[in-house]
């Protein structure tokens, strides 16, 4: 009970410590440092919670628990990691990208196939493209290329439609300008087009990374061989290792994050220079 | 009016057409090595055999459109109202879309309120943006399916089970949107308006009410068409792990484990349909509430 009052006390302290350093922190250390502390408190006050409530480890491990876990079973999580997100997700969500950039590219040379697909893209965007992943799993086979299949089908479609509108994003006056200076089609795609679809792509590029995890490990539900991150959580919840499980989820929150960062990294040199990117 | 016909609906039709051509031809190898497999050794197999045989398979790899639209016909009944469940698990496809239609809705709900409480704690306070923000965007690297699990398992104890966690699940993706949007629009009113307001002396509530509110309402209604779509796919994605018996993901799994292909399509396509559904429903009470309350569309607006 007295390590519940702590918990109360903790979050009370270290929300006051984060009031101030809003205040007082100039604005670049405060945008790293506040998040960082308000996340540390979270842990440590459900670290306190656990233990001064006696909460069963069936329902909810200690976050120290999660860690140690985590350090101790390394070897596993990475071969699932390997297994899931290397090989699944990150292979579909490179070949799901490629190929809507490049129906993209044809739909830009084609007013036609642009308002045709358009309307079709968005809509499909809108479905729970998800369902598919027993299908993939019926056709592709148990190992990774079925994760694969079902992340290229959840990935093509938004990034289509943002590929798609990047690539008409130019205005009628530039490409004037193009034409005036007699520019081939390949030197306005790449000097102009594309420059200007570049903060749409990277837009649907960020849309797709979580979906592309989503769809990987969905679809080891439906059936996997025995490993990967989706499997192990199946498994896990069924034997009670809850630790296990909350071990892959903060592997699967580390590298769903980090593959985002590195995008916003992508993102803040090739889109240096448009407005949403200016402080 | 011939203008959208010709600019609109032919190039999609054409695609739609073009795509049910694709999926015919597909369905012929796709489903060939069955037939193959009937037919007697070194049996030729004439092409006409060939097409009528793939395309009336029981349990194709492939099923064709003909087939899931009637798969969705036969089972779209409303026989389990007054009909007692027979084989165990009630059949009727309204019957589980409804149910997934029941946790979509309360996870949009949910995630409604959480979206716009966030939002207005952050726009109102530069801690809550600080510390909240950098989080509420990390929670959507995380894949949902890894927690949904973890979330059925510690609502349990709470005495929440069934529909509730469904709906927690499904809140997590759909309040994102949300936030997004409100915490833009929040931020969209005009300055020289703000500054009206506080040259007619206008409380912090009427400046909310009269100003900031009107003018986020163009962006959270296509945030909230997100957060709808994103819901239902956290609906049929809770469905698995959590050992649901009715919803069409929990269908989706019984029959991919039999492999009975047919019902398998016509239960995306319900799904298809259902999401089909509360979007347009939705754009429709969109512009019926824009109308009343005098504005133009949001797309309008930004052009």
């Amino acid at each position: 009970m007295t390590l519940a009052i702590a918990a109360i006390v903790v979050w009370i302290g270290l929300w006051a410590l984060n009031v101030m350093l809003a205040r007082w922190l100039p604005e670049r250390q405060a945008r790293i440092v506040v998040p960082i502390v308000f996340g540390l408190t979270l842990v440590l006050v459900v670290e306190l919670l656990v233990t001064g409530l006696k909460v069963p480890f069936v329902i909810l491990p200690k976050p120290s628990e999660m860690v140690a876990r985590l350090f101790t079973s390394l070897p596993m999580l990475w071969e699932d990691f390997a297994q899931t997100i290397l090989k699944g997700a990150l292979t579909g969500y490179i070949m799901g990208c490629a190929a809507a950039l490049f129906v993209a590219f044809l739909a830009s040379r084609s007013d036609f196939l642009r308002r045709g697909l358009l309307p079709l893209g968005n809509f499909v965007a809108a479905l729970p493209v998800v369902g598919l992943a027993p299908i993939m799993v019926m056709w592709f086979g148990f190992g990774w290329e079925s994760k694969a299949a079902i992340v290229v089908s959840m990935c093509f479609f938004p990034m289509l439609v943002n590929s798609v509108q990047g690539l008409a994003a130019t205005s009628a006056i530039e490409r004037d300008l193009f034409k005036t200076y007699a520019a081939t089609p390949v030197q306005q795609l790449s000097l102009l087009r594309l420059p200007a679809a570049m903060p749409f792509i990277l837009n649907g590029l960020k849309v797709c990374t979580p979906l592309a995890l989503i769809g990987a490990i969905v679809a080891e539900f439906f059936g996997s061989p025995f490993l990967g991150m989706g499997f192990r959580i199946k498994t896990s919840v069924g034997t009670l290792s809850l630790d296990l499980v909350w071990a892959e989820i903060i592997v699967a929150a580390l590298a769903g994050t980090g593959f985002f960062g590195l995008l916003l990294i992508v993102e803040r040199s090739l889109t240096f220079w448009h407005p949403s990117q200016r402080r | 009016m011939i203008r959208w016909l010709s600019q609109t609906v032919v190039p999609v039709v054409t695609i739609l057409v073009a795509l049910v051509a694709i999926w015919y031809a597909a369905a012929i190898p796709m489903n060939s090595a069955r037939t193959y497999m009937m037919a007697p050794d070194d049996a030729e197999i004439p092409f006409s055999e060939l097409v009528t045989d793939t395309w009336s398979q029981k349990k194709p790899q492939l099923p064709l459109p003909h087939q899931i639209v009637a798969e969705v016909k036969k089972q779209a009944t409303f026989s389990w109202i007054w009909k007692e469940k027979r084989r165990g698990y009630k059949r009727s496809l309204i019957y589980h879309t409804w149910v997934t239609l029941s946790s979509t809705l309360l996870g949009f709900a949910l995630g409604l309120v959480l979206g716009v409480s966030l939002s207005l704690a952050i726009v109102y306070s530069r801690v809550m943006d600080l510390s909240v923000m950098p989080w509420v965007i990390t929670s959507q690297t995380i894949p949902i399916i890894a927690i949904a699990p973890m979330i059925i398992v510690l609502m349990a104890p709470l005495g929440f089970t069934g529909l509730m966690p469904k709906g927690v699940i499904s809140m997590y993706l759909s309040y994102f949107p949300i936030v997004i949007g409100m915490t833009k629009g929040l931020r969209s009113s005009d300055p020289i308006l703000e500054d009206q307001m506080k040259t007619w002396s206008a409380t912090a509530f009427q400046t909310f009410w009269l100003l900031r509110l009107p003018s986020a309402l163009p962006f959270l209604f296509p945030a909230m068409k997100i957060g709808l779509a994103a819901a239902l796919v956290g609906a049929v994605v809770a469905e698995l792990p959590s050992g649901a018996r009715a919803g069409l993901g929990a269908r989706l799994l019984v029959f991919s484990y039999r492999s009975e292909t047919i019902p398998m399509w016509a239960n995306l396509i319900a799904a298809a349909i259902l999401a089909g559904l509360l979007v347009v429903s939705f754009s429709l009470l969109e512009r019926a509430l824009n109308r009343r309350l005098g504005f133009r569309n949001a797309a309008e607006a930004s052009s």
